[in-house]
């Protein structure tokens, strides 16, 4: 008998301002412990927080991506629990009442085994709001004492809470990673999983078809798409043989081991706080006016899913190519800008996800550090495009661009990679070369076809390199067969 | 020149009459006197506050002085002020030292006022008779074995026992008006968000107002210049433009429409206090009043709605005192759990630890619908209630307390009796209005009453002029407790 597997996700995404979510205090990552705590940042008796309205934007701005409604009002609650990096002794967050409501993601699914073919599905999104996130414990900071560093204490997140819509380990990484894409696309956050600015709970369960959901345990904080893999698979391999066993899933909060690829239960539910939510005092409702969406709305890029349609309909790309050009936004800006001055949108593509991509994996780089610009990359693709360079050429145009830069007209006249595609000079060589080979030429005719690739190496030998290899072959063709 | 009023103070230093400096000395003697017995004020530092008075006589000297300016004020010791010991009565707080001004402190400072010291209060503001404070009661100076009110109890004896020119108070449920109104002085709670609550350590922060207390509602009316205004610190802060206080203080009260709720004046209320009120109204008539009976049919829900949504704010607001970062930790702990234990056990007083519990107990899963859901919607009716009775009448009035100052130790047993002294009180706080308490004769130990004015939102300004309409037709104001 088979097993469903039910999963949906919490993520805690960092938004970008530069300040924290209720004080002036900077969110800069990597600062000297404690350097970035300000008195709210380490909740002095008598201070109070005032709502930085770059979060609230920001919000708004998701709200919109995933097509949302945005609460006219929504509410700040504290979240209260006794903890050392928690310096008010309560979270501000949303509770009942958050700044996004319901709303969906469309991700694109590459099933991990057998032949299935990648699909599309719709993610339903509950709700999203906006919290304060904790400062950090720092365990055996001196001679076994642990350490409170604050400097992360008040920086702002935007909790994304999805439906339990995903049924593998494929659909839950496709969701994580579209998420990602779109904080960045949108530039609510800049996504830096090592950084902490994009954590997923992934929450899992497993039950028999058409049965009620299952009881499920909670994976906290996964920072890499790789782990959150290996953790579910891991998590619903011990769900189905702890049910067949005769054993009963207990809710809990688990964490995973990268090192050991295992699970373990934090706190079971018995543990569970009661968190005393109510709202706070020290903060108004949050009132989102028609006029603040309507601003927030202008500031809204192109989104991926739009931009992706359009690669497909507009320009005739295929899905595979359309999905990996919209990985990102500098991927997909990178790729207009140089289809505006090309025109041939495939070429374009192709470059781009292949040597391109290669290259920026290669060097460990990424889209925003490419040292190539799309200008650089369009005037060699016109010159691949009027057939003046010859595939090798290009590539070697483009490896000189990567290096040291430079432009590809002046590259190709300095390295003489020109491609010969004039029809008479090509036929006066081939002419020349079947000339000084009566002997070979007699051979062909006389059968023995395979001769052929002899002449084509003479005739680009002759050449240097640089005749273009259609004409070439069309002329030797003809001159051959007399 | 103790008996001045601050603007004949303020006049007499900028004449250079007197200096701050000598003003402040002169302050400072009558407390190394006096506090010692009456322990209104718990920090005084000579030499924070001559450096103060000295910097004023160079404005003073400069021209450039503001009318505070070199006047000495005493400041509750719920306001954070930069290099003070900072205690909110608490043993909690009892060594620590304030990093920054409180918005009202900078206020003070900004207007070249003299900080004198930091008095007396019930811990963290929870109390009605100063009993509460870690430091000891602090004793009425009009007969020293009673209690002088609370939580602004130091205060309000450092104002009737002339200890200061006038003080700050904090009022969530009538911690300034119960105090004025048990030591014979004059204190008025504005309405809520009008005096920014950013440094002032937060008892329940939808209640908590800061005020003037004084002896005399045109002294008020000077310090509400000065500490109101729109502070972009505190969210609740409200963005209005700047009043002066002062400005209707001499209007005639001729036509004015004054509301007795018949609920003040039934059972619960000592009949000299009564008798003291019903003067008080009498003299109101006299000034050309009217007086219409109105009823405040929810005021009866105003206790069980306060010690349910004060706590439960309590409960939250305290729980950043766990001996990690600042304030008292424990000597001795086994794990992190241990040591807020003990650090919380021992830094906390007795009713701070009843109002935490009471706090978690109504946030609790599954109560909290019956009781802070269930408040919110009666605190909403409270409101009603006045917002209905303003449509009949100018200003509310009323008892302040329903008796004059009990005894120390009198109350201490049963915590609802004293709880039941802030019974006229609680329900202006739950509605935001402004309240105030001015003096209003005697009950029949010789005892200061309080008359209770309530106001429409932002009517400070009417208020005052009917309290010192009021003071400039009698003397409770200015009569001064014996030997003071």
């Amino acid at each position: 008998m088979s097993w469903e597997i039910v999963i949906g996700l919490e993520v805690h995404t960092q938004l970008s301002t530069h300040t924290k979510i209720f004080s002036g205090a900077s969110t800069t990552y990597g600062a000297e412990p404690n350097t970035q705590a300000d008195a709210v940042s380490i909740a002095l008796p008598g201070v109070l927080p005032v709502l930085n309205k770059g979060a609230v934007e920001r919000a708004i701005k998701f709200g919109l991506a995933v097509g949302a409604h945005i609460a006219p009002r929504s509410v700040f609650a504290r979240k209260n629990y006794f903890y050392p990096d928690l310096p008010k002794g309560y979270q501000i967050s949303q509770f009942d009442l958050p700044v996004v409501g319901q709303g969906a993601l469309t991700i694109q699914v590459e099933p991990l085994s057998g032949n299935a073919k990648p699909y599309e599905k719709v993610v339903r999104i509950t709700r999203a709001h906006l919290e304060e996130d904790a400062g950090k414990s720092v365990h055996g900071a001196s001679q076994g004492m642990t350490g409170v560093d604050l400097n992360r204490a008040g920086t702002p997140l935007l909790e994304i809470v999805s439906e339990p819509d995903m049924c593998s380990a494929a659909e839950a990484v496709a969701y994580a990673k579209t998420l990602h894409s779109l904080v960045r696309w949108i530039g609510i956050s800049d996504g830096n999983m090592q950084e902490g600015s994009f954590r997923c709970d992934v929450n899992v369960s497993v039950r028999r078809p058409g049965a009620p959901l299952g009881t499920r345990r909670e994976i906290k904080n996964l920072n890499s798409f790789k782990y959150m893999q290996q953790a579910i698979d891991y998590e619903v391999q011990w769900q189905i043989d702890t049910i067949e066993n005769g054993g009963k899933i207990q809710q809990a909060t688990i964490l995973f081991n990268p090192d050991t690829g295992e699970t373990r239960a934090m706190r079971s539910k018995e543990d569970a706080h009661d968190y005393r939510y109510f709202p706070d005092p020290d903060l108004l409702p949050l009132d989102i006016t028609p006029d603040m969406l309507e601003q927030v709305r202008a500031t809204l890029p192109e989104l991926p899913e739009a931009r992706r349609a359009r690669y497909v309909n507009e320009l005739g790309l295929s899905a595979y190519d359309a999905n990996s050009l919209t990985s990102s936004r500098e991927m997909a800006d990178f790729f207009d800008a140089c289809v505006n001055t090309v025109s041939n949108a495939k070429l374009c593509a192709n470059w781009l996800i292949g040597e391109l991509s290669a290259q920026i994996n290669r060097d460990g780089l990424d889209m925003a550090h490419c040292p190539v610009s799309p200008q650089q990359l369009s005037g060699m693709l016109i010159r691949i495009a009027d057939n003046t360079l010859s595939n090798s050429g290009a590539k070697e145009v483009f490896r000189t661009l990567w290096a040291t830069g430079g432009e590809a007209d002046a590259i190709i006249e300095a390295k003489g990679l020109k491609q010969v595609s004039d029809s008479g000079a090509i036929e006066a060589l081939v002419d020349e070369i079947l000339l000084a080979n009566a002997d070979k030429v007699a051979e062909y005719r006389s059968g023995k076809d395979k001769l052929f690739g002899f002449f084509v190496g003479l005739a680009m030998k002759a050449s240097k390199g640089k005749a273009n290899p259609a004409q070439l072959n069309e002329a030797l063709l003809k001159k051959l067969a007399g | 020149m103790l008996n001045q009023s601050l603007m004949q103070q303020g006049a007499a230093l900028r004449a250079k009459t007197i200096s701050s400096v000598e003003l402040t000395q002169t302050y400072l003697d009558r407390i190394a006197t006096h506090n010692p017995v009456f322990n209104a004020y718990l920090t005084v530092d000579a030499k924070i506050s001559l450096a103060q008075a000295a910097a004023a006589d160079a404005l003073l000297a400069n021209g450039q002085a503001q009318p505070l300016t070199g006047i000495p004020f005493a400041q509750k010791d719920i306001f954070c002020a930069k290099g003070w010991r900072t205690t909110c009565g608490s043993k909690m707080l009892a060594d620590f030292i304030a990093p920054y001004d409180a918005h009202v402190i900078s206020q003070f400072n900004r207007a070249g006022a003299v900080n004198l010291g930091k008095t007396n209060m019930d811990e963290f503001a929870m109390g009605s008779s100063n009993e509460t404070s870690y430091f000891g009661p602090v004793r009425n100076p009009w007969q020293q074995q009673s209690v002088p009110g609370g939580s602004s109890g130091g205060s309000a004896c450092a104002v009737a026992a002339r200890l200061c020119a006038a003080a700050t108070g904090t009022d969530t449920g009538g911690s300034i008006r119960q105090p004025a109104a048990l030591c014979g002085i004059t204190g008025i709670k504005p309405t809520y968000g009008t005096v920014s609550r950013y440094g002032m350590i937060a008892f329940a922060s939808s209640l908590d107002q800061a005020g003037p207390m004084a002896r005399s509602a045109e002294d008020c009316a000077l310090m509400l210049n000065v500490m109101t205004g729109f502070d972009e610190r505190d969210s609740t802060s409200l963005q209005r433009d700047k009043e002066d206080y002062s400005r209707d203080l001499n209007k005639p009260l001729a036509g004015l429409r004054i509301g007795l709720p018949k609920e003040f004046f039934a059972e619960g209320l000592n009949a000299d206090v009564g008798k003291a009120i019903a003067a008080a109204i009498a003299e109101y008539r006299k000034l050309g009043a009217t007086v219409v009976e109105i009823s405040l049919p929810n005021t009866k829900l105003s206790i069980p709605v306060y010690y349910v949504l004060a706590p439960a704010e309590a409960s939250s607001n305290l729980s950043r005192f766990d001996g990690v970062r600042y304030g008292y930790r424990a000597p001795e702990y086994t794990d992190l759990a241990d040591m807020y234990e003990k650090s919380r056990s021992q830094g906390f007083g007795e009713e701070v630890k009843r109002r935490i519990m009471i706090g978690t107990y109504v946030l609790s899963h599954g109560y909290y619908d019956a009781y802070y859901l269930q408040a919110q919607k009666i605190r909403r009716l409270i409101a009603q209630d006045f917002t209905d009775a303003f449509k009949q009448c100018d200003v509310i009035m009323g008892p302040t307390s329903p008796s004059t100052a009990f005894n120390l130790g009198e109350k201490g047993d049963d915590p609802v009796q004293m709880y039941l002294s802030d019974i006229y009180t609680i329900a202006v706080n739950l509605a935001g209005l402004p309240g105030m308490s001015i003096p209003a004769g005697f009950g029949d130990n010789n005892m200061p009453v309080g008359l209770q004015i309530i106001g429409n939102y932002f009517d400070e300004a009417r208020m005052l002029n009917v309290a010192h309409q009021y003071q400039r037709a009698t003397d409770w104001h200015s009569r001064a407790p014996q030997g003071f």
